[in-house]
């Protein structure tokens, strides 16, 4: 957690190696109920990465004032009032989204994810770098969101894209249909363990792979 | 960890306890002016897509239902004090066919759901029966309470062409309850918010279909006094 890392670096970092959802395990409750469609996981992953940014942008300007028995209520204060304006937000500009995502907008609140940055990170940078660290670690959990979501999405009802009209407006898109039917398990609750565990393996063998590539090398 | 703690106490002592207090109210005052703003950004947006996601189920509500003038310009406000459920006025569109009323629209709130009221559009027909009831906002719990809505069950599909004699008055209840409508275990809560706001909805237009159909848009007014 030193200060001194390349932005580019923190990324990677906050991409994959500290991934909020994929390592951390962090934010679990929206990422299991909203990903039945890729579109609703984008929706949320995007809410996300803003109230993200944001809160970690206030903490880390306002970290001078920040006193150790007054700085959970400064963070719940934050954030929750940057998640009152986002999904105001998507009532004005995005309102099929939001009537699918529901509650899940303003749960965006209870999401351990983001509180956990302001208190290990941004309440200890400067801002920039707490800019950076926000956008990643938003943009870790959105595209996880978005990769569950395509799958179980693609698994579920063989389909791709559907409804994308929640987002950019237009009538209802039903998507490419790649087949008919689908495997309804994917969709259920069930389906969004399953999906997460496979993508929390496939991460692990992935690194696994890759350390023993690098030993391979040394060795040599 | 033990000599931060102390760190943090002997920090505490030096500064007075409201000087934490203004930092905390400077920082809700600019919360709340970011959100005001917002709002303030956003309101009229709102306003407009919700009314547009009321007209576009107008017509899923009148399931069938013939008529031949255009529901929009036949919007009635129903002023407060009514026996309708929710505590605002209530809107009323009236469909009509070659001038005679055929059915009426009420986008009425249920107050006592599980969290937060629950925005009802609710079709009945000249013979007060129903014919379809939308739910237009909820808050209920994803998964729980949130079969209500047409895209995810098709419980609310029950209340079609149920009128007050088909089941009787008396049995407009959950089962739990002694009644005939179908409660969702787990969720009795919703699922009784729901069946009274639409029977006190049928009541109310028993007791005034002549004066819903009757009013003009120029006489809410006068109803109001």
């Amino acid at each position: 957690m030193s200060t001194t890392r390349k932005p580019m670096e923190a990324v990677r970092k906050a991409l994959w190696d500290e991934n909020p959802g994929l390592v951390a395990l962090l934010g679990l409750c929206p990422l299991l109920a909203v990903t039945s469609t890729f579109v609703n996981g984008f929706g949320l992953g995007i809410a996300t990465l803003l109230v993200l940014t944001c809160s970690n942008t206030l903490v880390s300007a306002t970290r001078k004032w920040l006193r150790p028995e007054i700085r959970i209520p400064i963070y719940v204060l934050i954030i929750a009032s940057l998640v009152t304006c986002v999904e105001l937000l998507f009532r004005a500009y995005f309102p099929a989204l939001d009537r699918s995502l529901g509650i899940f907008i303003p749960l965006i609140v209870t999401n351990c994810a983001i509180i956990a940055r302001a208190e290990i990170f941004a309440s200890k940078n400067p801002i920039t770098p707490s800019i950076i660290d926000g956008i990643g670690m938003g943009a870790g959990f959105a595209l996880l969101l978005c990769a569950i979501g395509a799958f179980r999405e693609l698994v579920g009802q063989g389909t791709i894209l559907s409804r994308l009209d929640m987002f950019i407006g237009g009538d209802p898109i039903g998507g490419f249909i790649v087949f008919d039917g689908g495997f309804l398990l994917a969709i259920l609750p069930p389906g969004a363990f399953f999906s997460l565990a496979l993508a929390v393996a496939a991460k692990n063998a992935i690194d696994r792979r890759r350390k023993r590539a690098a030993g391979f090398r040394l060795s040599i | 960890m033990a000599p931060q703690i102390t760190n943090l106490s002997s920090e505490k002592s030096e500064k007075p306890v409201w000087s934490a207090g203004i930092i905390l109210a400077v920082i809700a005052a600019v919360c709340t002016t970011l959100v005001a703003l917002t709002y303030g950004l956003t309101e009229v947006r709102i306003a407009e897509n919700d009314r547009a996601w009321l007209e576009q189920n107008l017509q899923p509500a009148l399931a069938g239902v013939v008529y031949d003038n255009n529901l929009l310009e036949s919007v009635l406000e129903i002023p407060l004090p009514h026996e309708l459920p929710g505590n605002e006025p209530v809107l009323a569109y009236r469909a009509l066919l070659e001038n005679t009323p055929v059915a009426a629209l009420f986008v009425v709130s249920a107050l006592n759901g599980f969290s937060g009221p629950i925005k009802l559009l609710i079709g009945i027909d000249d013979n007060v029966a129903i014919t379809a009831v939308r739910v237009l906002k909820h808050r209920e719990t994803p998964g729980l309470g949130d079969f209500i809505d047409s895209s995810k069950s098709d419980w609310i599909d029950q209340f079609e062409q149920k009128s007050l004699s088909a089941p009787d008055r008396t049995l407009w209840a959950l089962q739990r309850d002694g009644g005939k409508l179908d409660q969702v275990t787990g969720a009795s809560i919703t699922s009784r918010a729901v069946v009274k706001a639409v029977k006190e909805t049928l009541l109310y237009f028993e007791a005034n279909r002549e004066t819903v159909f009757a009013m003009s848009d120029s006489d809410t007014t006068d109803a109001a006094e």
